[in-house]
């Protein structure tokens, strides 16, 4: 089976700075994979490089085995790979409907999908159902509060219909208790819709959950790439990217 | 289904302009007039700025649609004139597509002769059209001041030219006279009376277009894009030909305002056309208006003439400063425009 999504030798350098290099990884269909590394480490840039808002230095981007290599984000989105922001980007004059309005008639324009799928102001409807935005609905989206803005964003991205999700940082800005509660609604409404996840996470508890296969950057390389736990344990990716957590674990183990 | 309100209101002013026509005192029925054609170019400025664009540059094809509608055919000449001069074989695209131009200006011009009313209106959106397409294609790539001065340069380059054009009257620009409309030919005391009718018609047909425009899936992303072009894009909608599109739509509005306008007139000349300071009145009249409903800018445009006509009678000297008293008060109390005063609690859920 051929992978949804592929990156073959992909290296992105700004100047001296190697955000990117050497990657070469293969994303199953229906999968869920979280993209982990501290700040700077590259997981961004690995998001931005399979979007087409940066252009890869070398390398190629495969999507179902059609080479994407250097096209815009709107053809890349056109096509099926849509992504949410770590910064909630939005309609803020208009309300929580009209935004996803906005979004289901691109991806209808677009794809030509809509005779098909019934009417747009129903998939708005279920966009909203699914994403437990009903008290939400007619307000302004400037006016939300941060938790509701980070939903609305994905559930934008789930309007273009796509078979790749790409999630920047989820529950960044999310309270720690509503963080699973956010999870486990996004997760539920992308496995309604069969769509492949990969999501850059730093919080290492929402990881091991939602995952199948976990990426850890650093560096701008893919130090380890397996299930959860075994990359969650690995001692690189212990000592680059949660390090100080489990020092903190040890030390307050040590003490007692 | 919900009635449309828009629609209501537009018709109901359509009918009573239509009916209250003939009795109007003369006075009168120029100042409609002269907020009819202002009220058009004002709902493509509308348009643009819904899009987050102002253009301070209007001018120029409120402009190109006057001097069509005055000189068609002196127009064709020139521009066949200038494809000629292009004689080499590597100029062959450009002189096609001038010459494609022309054309069309032949056409439109040949069922009812240059000095037809329906004539001048059509050829005037036709030029404002064609130069906009191709300026777009460079305008639609800036944003915020430099949209605006670049629009602006633009215009103060046609209000360049014109002056030093003697074909074209230069400063002193041309005189013209309706002779006919639909190929009927009208008397000079019947002109008058056709071009105020057309004016409330068109003026109708142009705001009914837009309301439908603004209120389909294109029209909606206008606001879209002027929120986040960065989502629009993200989700796979292309910014720049939007706003390509929306620049077309209001050189048009513009090209049909100026082409009214100078058949109302029936002057034209650079100054109140293409300089900056006729940009600089449809842009007050915009802000004046607000962007929230399609019959906005003819209210905008009606306070707009009604404060000049007024103070340049009973303060002739100080009019431009009554002007501006009224900007001040309307940015102060009703910031989104005059159309505000009729939205109530909208968006209250």
């Amino acid at each position: 089976m051929t992978a949804v999504l592929e990156a073959r030798d992909l290296n992105k350098s700004f100047g001296a700075v190697t955000a990117a290099a050497q990657i070469n990884v293969q994303i199953e269909q229906d999968s869920v994979v979280g993209l982990i590394g501290s700040n700077g480490a590259g997981k961004t840039t690995f998001i931005n490089l399979v979007t087409g808002y940066l252009t890869p230095t070398s390398g190629r981007v495969l999507y179902l085995g059609r080479e994407i290599t250097g096209l815009n984000p709107r053809r890349i989105t056109q096509l099926g790979i849509c992504r949410s922001f770590q910064i909630p980007q939005l309609f803020n004059s208009l309300s929580v409907s009209e935004n996803l309005a906005v979004g289901v008639g691109i991806a209808a324009r677009s794809t030509r999908r809509d005779a098909s799928d019934g009417g747009q102001p129903a998939q708005v409807e279920q966009l909203i159902e699914r994403f437990n935005l009903r008290g939400y609905a007619g307000q302004l989206a400037g006016q939300l509060p941060e938790g509701v803005r980070k939903l609305l964003d994905i559930a934008m991205a789930v309007a273009g219909r796509p078979k790749v999700l790409l999630l920047d940082e989820p529950t960044s800005g999310v309270s720690a208790e509503e963080k699973f509660r956010l999870m486990d609604m996004v997760m539920g409404a992308l496995t309604a819709e069969g769509v492949t996840v990969l999501f850059v996470e730093h919080d290492m508890e929402i990881v091991g959950r939602y995952t199948h296969r976990v990426l850890a950057f650093y560096e701008g390389r893919i130090i380890a790439d397996g299930d959860p736990a075994t990359v969650l344990n690995d001692g690189e990716v212990r000592r680059y990217v949660i390090g100080m957590q489990n020092q903190h674990k040890e030390a307050a183990g040590a003490a007692h | 289904m919900k009635r449309d309100r828009t629609l209501l209101v537009l018709i109901s002013a359509l009918v009573v302009l239509l009916a209250i026509g003939p009795i109007l005192p003369q006075w009168a029925v120029s100042f409609v007039s002269v907020v009819l054609y202002l009220g058009i170019v004002v709902l493509g400025m509308a348009l643009l700025m819904r899009t987050g664009l102002v253009s301070f540059g209007q001018g120029l094809y409120y402009c190109l649609g006057a001097y069509a509608a005055g000189a068609t055919p002196e127009l064709i000449e020139l521009v066949d004139g200038f494809a000629r001069g292009l004689s080499q074989p590597h100029w062959a695209p450009v002189r096609l597509v001038l010459n494609a131009f022309t054309g069309a200006l032949k056409l439109v011009q040949t069922p009812f002769g240059p000095s037809d009313l329906l004539t001048m209106v059509m050829a005037g959106a036709l030029l404002a059209v064609v130069v906009a397409a191709v300026l777009g294609l460079l305008l639609a790539r800036y944003r915020g001041i430099f949209f605006a001065m670049l629009s602006l340069a633009f215009s103060m380059i046609l209000y360049g030219l014109l002056v030093r054009t003697s074909e074209l009257g230069s400063t002193d620009g041309f005189g013209l006279s309706v002779k006919s409309f639909a190929g009927i030919a009208l008397s000079t005391h019947w002109a008058r009376d056709a071009i105020y009718a057309f004016s409330a018609v068109t003026a109708f047909a142009c705001a009914i277009a837009l309301h439908r425009y603004l209120n389909s899936y294109r029209g909606r992303l206008a606001s879209a894009i002027r929120d986040n072009e960065l989502r629009v894009e993200y989700m796979g909608a292309s910014v720049r030909s939007l706003i390509h599109l929306n620049y077309v739509i209001s050189a048009a509005l513009a090209g049909i305002g100026g082409a009214l306008m100078a058949a109302t007139i029936g002057h034209v000349d650079p100054e109140t056309t293409a300089n900056w300071t006729t940009s600089g009145d449809f842009v007050f009249i915009t802000i004046l208006s607000g962007t929230g409903n399609v019959a906005a800018p003819f209210l905008g445009a009606g306070i707009f003439e009604a404060v000049r006509t007024f103070a340049l009678e009973y303060v002739p000297n100080t009019w431009q400063m009554t002007l501006g008293i009224t900007m001040l008060l309307v940015i102060m109390f009703l910031p989104d425009g005059l159309w505000s005063m009729f939205v109530r609690r909208r968006r209250s859920a």
